[in-house]
């Protein structure tokens, strides 16, 4: 990987960026959550408002014609929409995943070039199949294999979980380098709409994040073989798909719980305002919460912050070491745990009016939402891969 | 002379998905299915077998990309 520039836009235009996500926010991504919510669909006014920001392109860089964002603005913008709607929020930051892969590891072919420069004239939107049926949550084995013959590549995956499959320009997807290659022996490729088909396997009617429409298809695609990224995936996922997932699924998560403190302090102020003598009870409850989402905060602070000198620096070794995988698995942990705990602790605070879904202090979503974090590759699973690495750690 | 007990331990610890005795000394382990998670199983049997133990600065994926590099790795750390 090319040491990388990680510019980002000045301070003061990516502040007034920030107010026009808020603007959106308010006036047309939570304008439509409750529908969106409801009934499992689309957040095509969300994602639409998005486009017309041109945020889809928002991590690429600027000698492309980009918005040159770094991870670090990337990471605030999905915590601002997880404040608004947390399916919103998720699609947008799993774009973005998908955008880093190719900013990353496709600058040096004229292909992804193009490719990102067509992405910011018409902001397409991409998805991602690396979930597979018959490996689960298992990221790193793939039993569907591209074939590549003069040129071309045909690939047929079945996936069943593709977040908002459906709706997207273009999917991203993981599979084994040959018919004959290992299951662990992977390559990354870029299918484009025009060439490829979904087959519905199955639908997406969830507790939570039911806007992303997660669905389950059978993709059938085909294409030039430069759409397969030119790096081993193995080396795409530790640099890239791994640390950028849990930086920015982290921020939107951080972004709900964000919301539900913010709910909870508006009912506690409302209960302070009818006795304002003595503090209400839950006053307390909410000196509690807020000091745990802190903890969140910062938690996700130092880690885009260490990863976003760790791209600048570009060294390899880092990226691949155990110790940088393990942190990443704890702040994964960390914060897909925390979500479920800060809202519960809001819900506590707003008592039946956010356990109401009429209320304006509802919670419900909120805490519907936050449940799909720790699943979103098991924690469990994450867990028995730092009990293994940690077997490798001397020390910290 | 390290280079059986490498492949044994290979056999037992690497979860490869070709059998040990059709890869060269030279081959890309990786290639032949070897996972980074599988590395640490293989650091442990070798740290066991060889009584060494890898410092921080050795594991990383070169160390353990081929045969040949194992038993480089293991006899710098044996004649240490
Ligand atoms: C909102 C949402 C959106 C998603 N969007 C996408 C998407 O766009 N694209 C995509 O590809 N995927 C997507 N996923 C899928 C997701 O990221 C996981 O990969 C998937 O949910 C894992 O499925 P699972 O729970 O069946 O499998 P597993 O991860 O296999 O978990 C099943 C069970 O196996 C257990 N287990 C733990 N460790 C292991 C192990 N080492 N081996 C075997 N079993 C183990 C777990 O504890 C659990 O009990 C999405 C998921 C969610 C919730």
């Amino acid at each position: 990987m090319q040491p990388s520039r990680q510019q980002s836009v000045a301070t003061e235009d990516f502040s007034r960026l920030l107010d026009r996500v808020h603007e959106i926010g308010r006036g047309v991504v939570l304008a439509s959550a409750r529908d969106v919510d409801r009934d499992a669909r689309f957040p095509s006014e969300g994602i639409g408002a998005l486009k017309g920001l041109k945020l889809l392109s928002a991590y690429v860089p600027a000698e492309l014609g980009g918005m040159g964002l770094d991870v670090i603005q990337i990471a605030k913008i999905c915590e601002v929409l997880g404040q608004y709607d947390g399916s919103v929020a998720m699609i947008y930051a799993m774009h973005q995943i998908q955008v880093a892969c190719m900013v990353h590891h496709g600058l040096g072919s004229s292909y992804f070039r193009s490719y990102l420069q067509e992405l910011i004239l018409q902001q397409r939107l991409i998805a991602s199949a690396t979930t597979e049926v018959g490996t689960g949550g298992d990221l790193r084995s793939s039993v569907c294999a591209i074939e590549i013959r003069e040129g071309r590549f045909q690939l047929v995956k079945k996936a069943p979980v593709i977040s908002y499959g459906a709706y997207a320009d273009d999917i991203m997807a993981t599979c084994r380098r040959s018919a004959g290659a290992p299951a662990s022996d992977q390559v990354m490729v870029l299918a484009r709409k025009d060439s490829y088909t979904l087959e519905p396997i199955s639908g997406w009617d969830t507790l939570g994040f039911r806007g992303t429409c997660s669905s389950g298809f059978v993709l059938t695609a085909s294409g030039s073989a430069e759409q397969v990224l030119p790096i081993p995936f193995a080396e795409i996922l530790s640099q890239t798909m791994h640390p950028y997932s849990h930086i920015v699924w982290g921020s939107l998560w951080l972004g709900i719980a964000t919301d539900a403190v913010n709910h909870a302090r508006g009912f506690v102020r409302e209960e302070a305002r009818r006795n304002p003598s003595i503090p209400p009870t839950s006053s307390l409850r909410l000196a509690e919460v807020s000091s745990v989402l802190q903890g969140m905060r910062n938690n996700i602070a130092v880690a885009v912050t260490d990863y976003r000198r760790m791209l600048a620096d570009g060294q390899q070794d880092m990226f691949s070491s155990f110790g940088f995988a393990i942190r990443t698995n704890n702040l994964k942990l960390a914060s897909s745990t925390l979500i479920v705990d800060i809202v519960s602790r809001a819900l506590l605070i707003c008592g039946i009016s956010g356990y109401r879904n009429d209320s304006k202090f509802s919670l419900c979503r909120h805490l519907r939402d936050a449940y799909g974090a720790a699943l979103m590759v098991n924690n469990d699973r994450i867990m028995n891969h730092n009990a293994t690495m940690l077997l490798t750690q001397r020390e910290g | 002379m390290y280079a059986d007990k490498v492949r044994d331990i290979l056999t037992q610890h690497g979860r490869l998905s070709s059998p040990v005795d059709q890869l060269q000394d030279t081959s890309d382990l990786y290639n032949a299915g070897l996972t980074s998670l599988a590395t640490v199983g293989l650091m442990l049997a070798l740290e066991e077998q060889f009584n060494i133990e890898f410092p921080d600065n050795m594991l990383s994926r070169k160390t353990f990309a081929s045969i040949e590099f194992i038993v480089d790795a293991v006899q710098k750390l044996v004649d240490k």
